[in-house]
């Protein structure tokens, strides 16, 4: 195991890394920006170095600052948490020549999932199952039609040179697809200088569903079941939890198994996430790997008993994974309730300034893990997670009553939060009955 | 004369008006960048643009004055 460890990250995250690390007796280095020298991480780490002003820029993503710091401190390794540097292959790799270990996998694996046509193309390769399409472009209606026969409608038409949502259509039969095709055409032309489309298959009421793995140097490849994820708002994810309510035994299998092929067919070592789109006949769908520890993980740590944080250490020291695929079940459900500084009475506006208050419950199968305390100014430059609430049940109902009473027991004054919008997401018929699709901010509105 | 105050802590992203223009309620005064997030704010009420006290890329504090009206 390391001796010392740099952190490279800042709030929650980097709290729940030097909590791993102390547990396992690593010293830890913190670094701060101007705006986070009273922050938490900062007290907490062994040591700690200012690396810059406030914008990230400037500081948490100064990589040859960070790296300079390592050094002079005297680290073995730098763990990048989340966001940030974290998917950063420039990063892991100016790391590996300074002979400093990257806390994640190796920069080739970052890559191959960093360029989506070409992740698609390896999943496909390996027997992964990816969003049915066609990737050349199209210039006439019959061959649309044709395609559009064998993917099966609804299929979304897209401009090939396009991207962002611009030029596309759904359409739902052979007569809406004649009415999409001309508009899309004339929309690729104008926009993109190009007029040839491509077609997807338009997955309606979709869930957001992933599978952790943890991989170790060797190639060793076990996965450790799903998270829900698709309680989103503005495409940020709000609720977590596991397991996933639409998942069978056979399908979790089969997801299972698709995530490990994927992680092997890019050579994929330490922590990652496999995300699929699942469509209302449970067929799922190959989205993308997110190549980190994910803001999620506590849901399947409450459920498997798995410390993935210390794993991710472990098998960057050199260790080999020693946890066999059969022995990691599933123990009851967890759900995770992401707390951030947002007013929900005023369309969910940042609210950042002094926690006056800040009173959160100890109960039995909750879990939180903060990154602020009573006393503290949450800046207005870095992301609006102040915590994250985790509870765990025998049932999907203890868990959910366990976050109600743990959410009404906590307060926060100075500061706007979200509790008020998880309270009535989690009281809803429709949460109740796992009724969460990516739709279900806005039907929870009609509720 | 009226002062405008700023809703929220944040970092000036826009400014969309200078000394002499007249604007009108709902109308867009700047951009505030708070916790990654692009945060419009509206003018309240009509007036001229007498001053601006902010730049892009300055820092502000929720009620701190950000531009004056006539």
């Amino acid at each position: 195991m390391f001796e010392k460890v740099l952190v490279a990250n800042r709030g929650e995250i980097a709290v729940r890394v030097i909590k791993a690390c102390q547990k396992l007796g690593v010293k830890t280095v913190a670094v701060y920006s101007d705006a986070d020298r009273e922050a938490l991480h900062v007290q907490m780490a062994d040591e700690s170095y200012h690396i810059g002003p406030p914008p990230v820029a400037q500081s948490y993503l100064n990589m040859d600052k960070i790296v300079e710091v390592a050094l002079g401190a005297g680290v073995q390794a730098i763990h990048p948490g989340y966001g940030l540097l974290a998917e950063n292959a420039t990063f892991a790799r100016k790391c590996r020549e300074k002979g400093l270990i990257f806390i994640g996998p190796k920069p080739e694996a970052m890559e191959a999932m960093g360029f989506k046509v070409k992740a698609r193309q390896i999943m496909k390769e390996a027997g992964v199952p990816i969003v049915p399409g066609n990737v050349e472009g199209i210039r006439d209606l019959e061959r649309a039609r044709a395609l559009a026969q064998d993917i099966g409608y609804p299929v979304m038409v897209k401009a090939s040179a396009g991207g962002g949502g611009i030029g596309m259509q759904i359409a739902r039969d052979e007569r809406e697809l004649e009415q999409a095709f001309k508009i899309c055409e004339a929309r690729a032309k104008a926009y993109f200088g190009d007029p040839s489309l491509y077609l997807e298959k338009y997955i309606e009421e979709p869930r957001h569903i992933e599978i952790q793995v943890l991989a170790d140097n060797e190639g060793y490849t076990v996965h450790l079941n799903e998270r829900e994820c698709s309680v989103q708002r503005r495409h940020q994810k709000v609720i977590e939890e596991a397991p996933s309510t639409f998942v069978d035994p056979d399908m979790r299998r089969r997801m299972g198994a698709a995530a490990v092929r994927s992680a092997q067919a890019i050579g994929y070592n330490n922590a990652g996430t496999v995300e699929f789109l699942v469509d209302p006949d449970k067929n799922f769908y190959f989205l993308e790997m997110n190549t980190r520890i994910q803001v999620e993980h506590p849901v399947t740590e409450m459920i498997t008993g798995v410390d993935l944080v210390e794993w991710q250490l472990r098998i960057a020291s050199g260790e080999l994974l020693t946890l066999q695929q059969e022995e990691i079940g599933i123990d009851g459900h967890a759900i995770e309730s992401r707390i951030y500084a947002e007013d929900p009475d005023k369309k969910f506006m940042p609210s950042p300034g002094k926690i006056t208050r800040w009173q959160v419950p100890q109960m039995e199968g909750f879990r939180a893990d903060v990154g602020v305390y009573e006393g503290y100014t949450v800046s207005p430059y870095y992301d609006p997670l102040l915590a994250k609430f985790v509870t765990w049940g025998e049932t999907r109902d203890e868990a959910i009553d366990r976050m109600v009473l743990a959410l009404e027991s906590t307060v926060v004054e100075g500061i706007k939060t979200n509790i008020p919008f998880h309270l009535k997401a989690l009281k809803s018929r429709l949460f109740r009955e796992g009724r969460t699709t990516t739709n279900f901010i806005d039907q929870l509105k009609e509720e | 004369m009226a002062e405008v105050a700023c809703p929220m802590a944040g970092v000036v992203a826009e400014v969309k008006v200078q000394p002499g223009d007249t604007i009108e309620p709902g109308q867009e005064l700047l951009i505030l960048e708070s916790m990654k997030m692009m945060i419009p704010f509206q003018a309240e009420s009509n007036g001229v643009v007498r001053e601006v006290k902010v730049n892009v890329g300055d820092f502000v504090n929720e009620g701190d004055v950000v531009i004056v009206l006539e």
